[in-house]
């Protein structure tokens, strides 16, 4: 459809003039946009109250829709899944035979390992998750990597607490309203964990990349360790992540380290579980000694 | 003897001619609330490890306005941006930058262009995409590399192929909007 034509009139002063201040208050939009751009690009908390106000307020519709999530992957994948499911119901069932072998290690482990603990009165202190929620959504059409949560502050839940699936680390809460949070997960580019090897202590960094892999990048370069299947846990390192929590699975070994697959895919995930900050005082020292940095892991 | 007329001849698409009308409220609070509504896609219960789906708020506003000149007045990047901008992860004030530029951009190209075939619209519309989905990665203050460009490629494809979705999307909406629902006198 053509535009209707009241700029060509040269008669209707009125409209004219109405063109002309649309295009004022158009500029002007642009020119709040960029400042506010600016603003939220060099505090990123300043305007995060905001937000949260808003994911408050429509929080109770995630909450309907995230019931409905259990189980099923992104829409690709659930769509993918219908294929194959023959040659894909064999391989799961060798998975499982292998996997039934590899519990009856893990439980002898766990045996010695708690043997091993007793014997020297080591006590591992379990933290208590802080509350337990649902991942709500996601912003899953930004190049940034969020998702909402449905319990905020006044569950308890703060700003850099890690959150946790039974299946592996999620990722940290960024910014928390009163009954939602906003979580920075993985694979967020900005997202950095220490992680370590499970099997040994080849410590490294995994930090997100776009595509929803992991880059895990060696602290101690020099011959590459790493083998496909490797799976690496958090270290610790740095107060926030309790360490012992899986992370990723390596997929391709690199020059520099390695491209991993997350293990808690959080579009299968249900319930996530957030955590305190594991050493707090540690956390305090590093923002110190830095600087208030804006998305430091 | 008076002829019956065409019981059908009062009426049209929009329903009855007589004693109906259009309500102000439909017609022109429709596109805003569909695009406000898709600003909220976000919380769907899709949990994308990568970026996936399209901007479906954008979408509707290019479908809107590359179909319905002159419905949404050119400010409206304004408030349409900064509510996406709540929802979508982007740094706050990247969609009202890029809605407002949009805005201004298709005004500009309206005066040149005023009659076009639904392919230009597509033709445009896929140019505008390319640039937001780029300028908001470039604004989203992520880390970017090739990769970062190359996981754009899918969801570029995926709204190109979701516009001709979305503009009949709001042909419906539009057949919804100027419905006669007001009763007068």
């Amino acid at each position: 459809m053509a535009p209707p034509n009241i700029r060509s009139s040269s008669s209707n002063r009125k409209a004219q003039l109405s063109v002309f201040t649309g295009y004022v208050f158009a500029a002007a939009g642009a020119a709040i946009g960029a400042a506010l751009l600016i603003i939220s690009l060099w505090q990123p908390q300043a305007l995060s109250g905001l937000r949260s106000v808003a994911t408050d307020a429509s929080a109770p519709v995630g909450k309907a829709g995230a019931g409905a999530r259990v189980g099923s992957m992104n829409i690709f994948q659930a769509i993918a899944g219908y294929y194959r499911a023959g040659s894909k119901n064999a391989e799961l069932e060798q998975e499982v035979r292998i996997a039934r072998v590899r519990l009856a290690e893990a439980a002898a482990l766990k045996r010695e390992n708690d043997r091993l603990k007793a014997a020297i009165g080591l006590r591992e202190a379990d933290p208590r998750p802080v509350a337990i929620g649902r991942l709500i959504g996601s912003t899953s059409s930004s190049a940034r990597r969020f998702a909402y949560l449905s319990v905020g502050r006044s569950d308890g839940v703060l700003p850099e607490m890690p959150v946790i699936s039974p299946m592996g680390l999620v990722g940290r809460v960024l910014e928390a309203g009163q009954g939602s949070a906003r979580v920075m997960l993985l694979t967020d580019s900005e997202s950095m964990v220490p992680v370590r090897r499970s099997t040994d202590d080849v410590v490294a960094f995994a930090q997100g990349q776009a595509d929803g892999t992991l880059r895990i990048r060696l602290i101690n370069l020099g011959i590459n360790p790493l083998k496909k299947g490797d799976v690496f846990v958090t270290s610790g390192a740095g107060g926030v992540f309790p360490p012992n929590i899986a992370v990723a699975v390596v997929d391709t070994v690199t020059k520099d380290g390695a491209v991993a697959r997350m293990l808690s895919n959080p579009a299968a995930t249900d319930y996530v579980a957030v955590d305190p900050v594991w050493k707090p005082e540690a956390v305090r020292m590093v923002d110190v000694q830095a600087g208030p940095a804006k998305d430091k892991p | 003897m008076i002829e019956q007329i065409n019981p059908r001849a009062r009426r049209d698409a929009f329903g009855s001619k007589i004693n109906r009308d259009h309500s102000p409220l439909l017609a022109f609070g429709v596109p805003w609330a569909s695009i406000l509504l898709a600003s909220l896609t976000p919380l769907l219960p899709v949990i994308a490890p990568a970026p996936v789906l399209p901007p479906f708020a954008y979408l509707l506003l290019l479908a809107w306005r590359l179909m319905r000149p002159g419905l949404l007045p050119l400010w409206s990047g304004l408030p349409l941006g900064a509510f996406d901008d709540l929802y979508s992860g982007q740094p706050f004030g990247s969609g009202i930058l890029l809605f407002s530029l949009t805005m201004m951009g298709i005004e500009l190209l309206d005066m040149r262009f005023p009659w076009r075939s639904f392919w230009q619209d597509w033709i445009i519309a896929t140019g505008l995409m390319a640039a937001y989905l780029v300028l908001a990665a470039i604004l989203s203050g992520a880390r970017l590399d090739r990769m970062e460009l190359v996981s754009l490629a899918p969801q570029l494809l995926l709204a190109i192929v979701a516009y001709p979705v979305i503009a009949r999307i709001v042909s419906l909406l539009d057949r919804l909007r100027l419905l006669r629902v007001r009763r007068l006198g």
